[in-house]
């Protein structure tokens, strides 16, 4: 098989490009610590409201200024849709859905995640800053999709 | 002497016609799949203008007699990616494998039988969607109830392309018995190529709409597993993207070259190409599911490398492609480092269409590893910067492409001339610009954390979510997009119904090589073993995560939300 020079380079070149990209999402990973969302177990959303955490959807203090959040997400709002931690905070949410897929964003930090039925998700996110971050439902759920958003209060 | 060769002598005569491998019962399919594209290009794109608009905040759903922003967001999607996208791959792959085997298809009737199943898929699935049945988007994620008829209709159109692969290799298979020994030429190897992949590629969502979603929509099972269909639907949901591009690759890599009056680089560089595209592009799916609870993570880092495995393809394109192109302007007298580019031939619309879309898709292939960068997807997983991806790679890459593509096929097709050159370059260069506007758009307003797919207009969050001026440029670009579509309805309609007869039927575009096949390795045509190596590497990046998500956790019941 004949392979022309240029093409030589051009193939070692654009292979290096992949290389550093896996190379810069392992530093991502590895050293600065920034992950996907794992599997945080399973859940019946025919029963979701009377499983815990889910029967008591709210904010817990954990202590050493952690906290963790257990939203409900369903069509079309989260619940709870609002809540409020201190600056410094680092706040897990725990997120279950009872009827369709929905989705969770919260703009200003990296937590997104899929919330869909059968599943837990969880994800970690800190806040430093004081101010108000919106979260929004980022996968569509029906007529009032547009409607489910929810809000963190760092004060 | 090779077919190839034969091909290439042939196409350089410019005398020579095809006449007799088009036969009228062939022809008359392949026309009636185009037909059937362009139609849903035609009401799919013009749905696009309500979902620009409600950027700004004009709600159009109702003046476009849909009853709610998601069922036109609904009708965008299936018609454009499934109906445009399947009817134009069969249409054009069909016509370029008959001339790259230089004999018609093995079977007329698995030709009209593709024909008629898209015919069909698209009635039963329109019919559940126009009436507000199936509001499910494209991606008909349970457990949300649709229509069966809807789940019906999208099968029938994956069938029409699983007979046309099928009618492709045993053409190719009848090719092989008139020409013993010989190697497979280039225009038939890469069409072969295109359907062998995306056969592979379907089979999560054969799987997912025959075992699970037309059951349990008719209610013979009761529940189903959300999170396991997802794996079923992006098994094909990211190939897919392929089996849209590897149709405009065919005409960038073989017909462009000879449009600008160059030659294909090395008849080995393509082959390679589309056989890595067929060994890397399934086992890739779980990159669009980082974010999924239910995923084991050492499975999303396998899919991370196969992912930029396949994205290694991809960039040998832009060398050989472009290879051509500089071959083509330097043949046209083109001097300098850049100087050629200005040779090309802009004024020709099917050209300036396709050398526009190629300098789209460097954002759009840019824009789409940030998106497969496993923690990075963190910031843009289901935000406005993934539509404004894949604007610019499907929505233009391949898009434009075909609507330059066209402006050469339908001539070819009517014997027609094509009208309103001019106007067809306008065009041309108002998507260009609209789409560099929507996606700039797009991508700023979804860094800031703005959701795809939602009704911006009458969401209660959208004086929070601060995207100002992004959201405009959306706007405008969009409505540059619609214009221009219709411009183009004018282009195809003005020479269908008024288009001056050539004197001459027109030749398929074919271009020479530079380096030909006999430099080729024979171990390229064996199209078998890849498809063997590319089962292999499904079964490794698939089976593991099987087992250990099993048992499956079916939990959902089917469940009407809009």
């Amino acid at each position: 098989m004949r392979i022309e020079a240029y093409e030589r380079i051009f193939m070692v070149l654009a292979g290096l490009m992949l290389v550093l990209g896996i190379v810069g999402i392992g530093i991502g990973a590895l050293v600065a610590g920034v992950h996907v969302p794992s599997p945080a177990g399973r859940i019946d959303p025919r029963t979701l409201s009377t499983t815990s955490p889910f029967d008591q959807p709210g904010l817990r203090d954990l202590g050493g200024g952690k906290y963790e959040a257990v939203v409900i997400a369903r069509a079309w709002q989260f619940q709870p849709d609002e809540i409020q931690v201190p600056v410094g905070a680092t706040v897990t949410f725990t997120l279950a859905s009872p009827d369709v897929i929905h989705g969770f964003v919260l703009t200003g930090t990296n937590a997104n995640v899929m919330v869909i039925p059968g599943q837990i998700s969880q994800v970690t996110a800190r806040f430093d800053r004081p101010g108000e971050y919106l979260w929004v439902c980022h996968e569509y759920c029906g007529f009032g999709h547009h409607l489910m958003y929810g809000k963190v209060v760092v004060r | 002497m090779s077919a190839t060769a034969g091909a290439r002598t042939v196409a350089g005569r410019g005398a020579v016609t095809h006449e007799g491998i088009f036969l009228a019962e062939q022809l008359w399919p392949i026309k009636g799949q185009l037909v059937l594209a362009l139609v849903g290009l035609a009401i799919g794109g013009l749905m696009g203008l309500q979902q620009a608009l409600s950027r700004v905040g004009i709600v159009l759903h109702e003046a476009m007699l849909m009853q709610s922003y998601y069922q036109g967001l609904t009708v965008h999607g299936v018609l454009l990616a499934f109906l445009f996208m399947f009817g134009f791959g069969n249409a054009f792959v069909s016509l370029a494998a008959i001339r790259g085997f230089e004999r018609p298809l093995a079977s007329s009737f698995l030709l009209q039988g593709a024909f008629w199943t898209m015919l069909a898929g698209t009635l039963l699935a329109g019919y559940a969607i126009l009436t507000n049945q199936a509001t499910v988007l494209f991606t008909f994620y349970a457990p949300m109830r649709a229509n069966p008829l809807f789940f019906l209709g999208a099968a029938l159109l994956v069938i029409s392309t699983l007979l046309t692969a099928l009618n492709l290799v045993l053409t190719r298979r009848a090719w092989q018995r008139e020409h013993p020994g010989e190697r497979t030429p280039l225009l038939g190897f890469v069409s072969v190529v295109t359907y062998v992949m995306w056969a592979l590629a379907s089979l999560g969502v054969v799987i997912l709409v025959v075992f699970f979603l037309l059951p349990w929509s008719l209610g013979w099972v009761k529940t189903t597993d959300p999170q396991f269909n997802r794996i079923l639907f992006w098994f094909t949901g990211h190939p897919i993207v392929y089996f849209w591009l590897m149709p405009v690759y065919i005409s960038w890599y073989l017909m462009v070259p000879r449009q600008v009056g160059g030659r294909i680089f090395s008849d080995s560089l393509v082959r390679l190409a589309f056989l890595l595209l067929l060994i890397f592009s399934v086992p890739t799916g779980l990159h669009h599911q980082y974010v999924d609870p239910g995923i084991p993570t050492i499975m999303k880092v396998v899919h991370l490398f196969t992912t930029f495995a396949v994205v290694f393809p991809s960039l040998i394109t832009a060398f050989t492609v472009m290879a051509a192109l500089e071959d083509g302007g330097r043949a046209r007298g083109g001097t300098g480092l850049l100087g050629w580019i200005r040779k090309l031939p802009w004024g020709d619309p099917s050209v300036a269409a396709q050398l526009l879309a190629m300098i789209v898709f460097i954002l759009g292939g840019a824009t789409g590893v940030v998106n497969a960068s496993y923690n990075l997807n963190n910031v843009v997983h289901n935000t406005s910067f993934v539509s404004g991806h894949f604007h610019m790679t499907v929505g233009t890459a391949v898009t434009l492409s075909i609507l330059g593509i066209t402006y050469w096929l339908i001539p070819f097709l009517t014997r027609r001339e094509l009208m309103g050159r001019r106007l067809a370059l306008v065009q041309a260069w108002l998507w260009f610009f609209g789409v560099l506007l929507f996606a700039r758009g797009q991508i700023a307003a979804g860094l800031i954390g703005e959701p795809r797919r939602s009704s911006i207009a009458e969401a209660p969050w959208r004086e929070v979510l601060d995207v100002g001026l992004d959201h405009w440029l959306t706007a405008i670009g969009g409505s540059f997009m619609v214009l221009s579509g219709l411009l183009y309805f004018v282009v195809i309609l003005w020479t269908l119904f008024a288009g001056r007869p050539l004197a001459r039927p027109l030749e398929m575009p074919v271009a020479e090589m530079r380096f030909g096949a006999r430099e080729t390795s024979p171990l390229f045509d064996r199209l078998g073993f890849w498809f063997l190596v590319a089962v292999l590497l499904v079964a490794v990046a698939y089976i593991p995560l099987i087992v250990l998500y099993l048992p499956l956790q079916s939990v959902s019941p089917p469940i009407k939300v809009y």
